[in-house]
């Protein structure tokens, strides 16, 4: 099992990632957004949290003239997994590799803390070893998170399952936390290979950080 | 040749920002606003004179770069 993390100038959580994945058993790499490959063993390519390019003009909106972009591209038209979390995740929006759009929160603040999700789509690489009404605790950091899309593409969503993720209290009622449409956290694409969230499962990987549930996220990726 | 682009977010989607100002604006009594949107203005200095070029060009940019047409509208105004 092979790890690709795409690093840009402001990546943050590379490491984060890179950590994660190696304590799971993965082999992971590194690779700068420069580069104009992506390596061909790559099982699973990431694309990490951070403030690419600082955030300018809008979230992700540079980071994908990149140039190692390209290579993203046809690596996800082949079929090959693709997961972006945070920044990872806007960045695949502007890429037009998932629907829809990240704003700003709604309470304009930037928020950083645990948050409750709720599993809503577990038939997919992601989330299979988590049953669907599954509560999962995961740290969510981020000042765009406000995740957007007009009502005939939800209702598409919807129809293919595409709604992976919640937002909810430790209960499971919904608790939106940033103004997301339908408090969702986390969507895939129609041939269920693109994966993006805003909150950071592989910061939730021992308990004694708060939460190791981010474990049983991202081992659906190890077992292909 | 001087062009202005304005973006904002498209109506019906909901400007969190607008919104707070308006709140603000209400808090010192302005009691004239109806509604505050926020968007923002990019200047660009273009090196060429041909006006139905420049409106081509920037057009572009906005569909490519300067705008997420998901959430924003463009309006260009050569100056």
């Amino acid at each position: 099992m092979k790890v690709s993390i795409l690093q840009f100038p402001g990546t943050n959580c590379e490491y984060d990632t890179q950590h994660a994945f190696e304590a799971l058993g993965a082999t992971t790499q590194i690779v700068w957004h420069k580069s104009e490959t992506i390596p061909t063993d790559t099982d699973l390519l990431v694309v990490a949290g951070g403030f690419s390019y600082g955030d300018y003009l809008r979230s992700g909106a540079i980071a994908k003239f990149s140039p190692v972009m390209k290579a993203v591209n046809a690596y996800a038209d082949k079929g090959g997994k693709v997961l972006g979390i945070c920044n990872g995740f806007q960045v695949l929006t502007e890429l037009g590799l998932l629907p829809g759009a990240l704003k700003r929160n709604d309470g304009l603040h930037f928020i950083s803390k645990h948050h409750h999700l709720k599993v809503q789509n577990n038939n997919n690489t992601f989330l299979k070893k988590l049953n669907n009404g599954d509560l999962v605790n995961i740290p969510i950091a981020h000042h765009d998170g406000n995740y957007f899309i007009d009502a005939n593409r939800l209702k598409e969503l919807y129809a293919n399952n595409q709604v992976l993720l919640t937002y909810t209290d430790a209960e499971g009622n919904v608790k939106n936390p940033n103004g997301s449409v339908d408090s969702i956290a986390g969507i895939c694409n129609k041939d269920k290979n693109v994966f993006g969230l805003m909150p950071h499962p592989e910061r939730a990987m021992e308990v004694l950080l708060g939460s190791d549930d981010g474990v049983k996220m991202l081992k659906g990726f190890l077992e292909l | 040749m001087k062009v202005i682009v304005n973006i904002s977010l498209k109506a019906g989607v909901l400007d969190s920002q607008g919104k707070a100002v308006h709140h603000a604006l209400d808090s010192l009594h302005f009691s004239s606003v109806d509604d505050v949107r926020i968007g923002k203005q990019i200047i660009l200095q273009l090196n060429t004179q041909d006006k139905t070029k420049a409106l081509a060009d920037v057009s572009k940019m906005c569909e490519e770069l300067l705008a997420n047409t998901v959430i924003e509208d463009y309006e260009i105004e050569l100056v």
